[in-house]
């Protein structure tokens, strides 16, 4: 048997161009869904082929990599993909938002801000927004062609008529550049506000569904509303058991089986960075709160 | 030549001498032993017991043997054989919250009391084939020790209301069984579930898959999977008290979904179930779609994909159903075609002979 041998970054250069034209494309278009032809990759449909795709097609030797999931580095599949990563290409990883110049993240977008000198990676499970309206691909086309965005309105009105406000809490639909209607991941609508006028470049990769779309830096997001019912950022009221942060998005963690709960970042450098600013790391709180 | 009038019976038989010869392979290599198929097929032999509907690790291995590695013709093997056994009740329902867990793992929350416990799985193996399993190897040493119970996801939800509650069982109400009895529709949950946990899990994984795309989607999570030895009891009559009858693996996956409310339900999320014998993950996530999917009338969805339409799918669920229909086709067919073949002849000669007639008229008017 031949054992194989695997290039820099797993994927071949041939197949690193095509990946790299669709995202020049989808750079040139904002919002637009570009086809491209995605590859069999060494983990599920649905784990992240597609961000795993982009990451490996634009990583070079002295990037530095970090990978999150659900804000967190030290979730089972962020560790997997940063393995894979550590593995295939070599580069250097870290933890810290702000060394990273490649973050792949699946579910959130990280609490600093991010500079002009970094490209973050979503890993999108349904590329398309009008998919819950229209489950036809070749409809959809045409409305994103046709600006018909009437449909999606439709819905949110719905929302609103049924229970009073937009009951979309995460892969809330924002508009990229007043033009594309696009989907932003299963990010929690807390992180929408992050995407417009971001210094980095935003890119998303659809492994399963064979797309990418990006969203150029210093390019305008808004998130779908209406003039009497306005978009509106949602956080758990609470603060970080661990650093006390009363801004960041919030896990809640169950802690017994009587109703006890706690409220941690789920950016864990955002908690770590905190925490060693204010020496706090040592005191961690027993938050646990029965009811 | 196929012109086979007589001698159907020695032909049979020849083929049956050609599948044996085939079945045993080489016979330098040493044969497969049921032994090495329990323990180094274990997922092939927990999905023949599923589908097959028999928890009997030693015969679900023979029948794999025996169907060279169908995994659909072992089933079948299986079915076969369970239609002769005598049946003398119905177990106690099983308790998976007192499961000794081996694999726990819940994507709803990030941690919770038990914890997430990664168990034996595929789940973030890289998929690089491993030249280092060609030959023999050393084994790996055993490293994980059953965790005992922990309580279940759906149970701390509902603590708060948070979820539908499960349905009450009542003692008196008899569990449906469409193997004794031949399923109507409207079908109750328990026959559905019983269906879907006999049902082929690629045809309930394409059904899930489809509602996780649009035909009929529910938002799920996947509240809970746990994977571990369940007891069963049962009740004999003369003795009126439960007793023990042995331990079986179990995959169970309660699946959270979206469930806005109505005007006299208070909003809250509903519940998908699947349960599936052994180690059977991808069956019972996708049997927790479908189950959650097909309560779309209860629930007072509309009605409009496949996955949602309970008539197509236990209609089709099953394997040895569909494989014997479909597999039917080869059988011989000559009678019903040539009666075929005579209609087509005669319909062709009338088309014929209109046209020469419609073609004679137009040339008369011309």
């Amino acid at each position: 048997m031949n054992a194989p041998v695997y290039n820099f970054a797993y994927l071949d250069e041939q197949t690193k161009r095509m990946i790299r034209r669709a995202i020049l494309k989808a750079v040139a278009i904002p919002g637009y869904q570009v086809p491209f032809a995605s590859r069999e990759m060494p983990m599920p449909y649905g784990w992240g082929t597609g961000g795993v795709q982009v990451t490996a097609s634009i990583l070079g030797p002295d990037d530095v990599l970090k990978v999150i999931d659900q804000g967190s580095d030290d979730t089972t599949n962020a560790v997997s993909i940063r393995n894979f990563f550590i593995k295939t290409a070599g580069v250097r990883t870290t933890t810290s938002t702000g060394e990273a110049t490649v973050i792949q993240t699946r579910h959130r977008i990280p609490e600093a801000a991010l500079g002009e000198h970094q490209i973050l990676v979503f890993q999108v499970p349904i590329p398309e927004p009008l998919r819950f309206l229209e489950p036809r691909e070749t409809e959809t086309r045409r409305m994103h062609a046709l600006a018909d965005y009437g449909l999606m309105h439709v819905k949110l009105y719905e929302d609103i008529a049924r229970h009073g406000h937009i009951a979309t809490t995460y892969a809330y639909p924002v508009k990229v550049d007043s033009r594309y209607v696009m989907d932003p991941s299963p990010t929690p609508k807390f992180d929408n506000p992050k995407m417009s006028n971001c210094a980095a470049l935003q890119l998303f990769g659809a492994g399963r569904e064979k797309r990418v779309y990006a969203i150029p830096p210093h390019t305008g997001v808004e998130s779908l509303d209406f003039e009497d019912h306005p978009f509106e950022r949602y956080r758990l009221d609470g603060t970080c058991a661990f650093c006390g942060a009363n801004d960041s998005f919030l896990d809640e963690v169950i802690t017994d089986d009587r109703g006890g709960r706690m409220f941690v970042c789920s950016d864990t450098d955002y908690c770590e960075t905190r925490r060693s600013q204010s020496g706090a790391a040592e005191t961690m709180a027993e938050a646990s709160v029965p009811r | 030549m196929y012109v086979a009038a007589k001698g159907g019976e020695k032909a049979i038989e020849n083929a049956h001498r050609l599948l044996a010869h085939e079945r045993r392979g080489d016979p330098s290599v040493p044969e497969l032993s049921l032994e090495q198929i329990m323990g180094q097929l274990r997922l092939a032999v927990d999905r023949v017991m599923c589908e097959g509907s028999l928890y009997d690790r030693e015969l679900a291995a023979l029948a794999i043997k025996q169907a060279c590695g169908d995994l659909i013709e072992a089933i079948f093997l299986l079915r076969a054989f369970r239609a002769t056994l005598l049946r003398f009740g119905a177990s106690e329902p099983l308790d998976t919250g007192e499961m000794a867990v081996r694999r726990r793992i819940s994507a709803a929350f990030k941690d919770l009391p038990g914890g997430q416990v990664l168990g034996p799985t595929f789940d973030y193996t890289h998929r690089l084939l491993d030249p280092t399993l060609q030959g023999a190897g050393a084994s790996e040493p055993e490293c994980a020790e059953p965790i005992g119970a922990m309580p279940r996801v759906t149970d701390i939800l509902a603590a708060e209301g948070l979820i539908e509650p499960s349905p009450r069982t009542r003692p008196d109400d008899r569990v449906g069984d469409l193997t004794q009895d031949p399923l109507n529709f409207p079908a109750d949950r328990d026959l559905r579930l019983q269906n879907l946990a006999r049902g082929d899990e690629g045809f309930l994984l394409a059904l899930g898959y489809s509602t996780q795309r649009g035909y009929g989607r529910t938002h799920p999570f996947a509240g809970e999977i746990r994977l571990g030895e369940v007891e069963v009891e049962f009740v004999p009559q003369e003795l009126g008290f439960s007793v023990p009858l042995g331990e079986i693996t179990v995959t169970e996956c309660q699946m959270i979904n979206q469930f806005r409310g109505s005007a006299t339900e208070p909003p809250r999320f509903t519940r998908g179930y699947g349960l599936a014998f052994g180690h059977s993950e991808r069956k019972s996530m996708a049997m927790a779609l479908v189950d959650r999917a097909l309560r779309a009338r209860e629930l007072g969805e509309e009605v409009k994909a496949p996955a949602q339409d309970e008539e197509f799918v236990l209609s089709h669920a099953d394997n040895v159903q569909a494989t014997g229909f479909v597999e039917h086709l080869k059988l011989p067919h000559h009678v019903d075609f040539q009666a075929e073949l005579g209609l087509l002849r005669r319909l062709r000669s009338e088309f014929e002979q209109e046209r020469a007639g419609a073609s004679s008229l137009q040339e008369a008017a011309e």
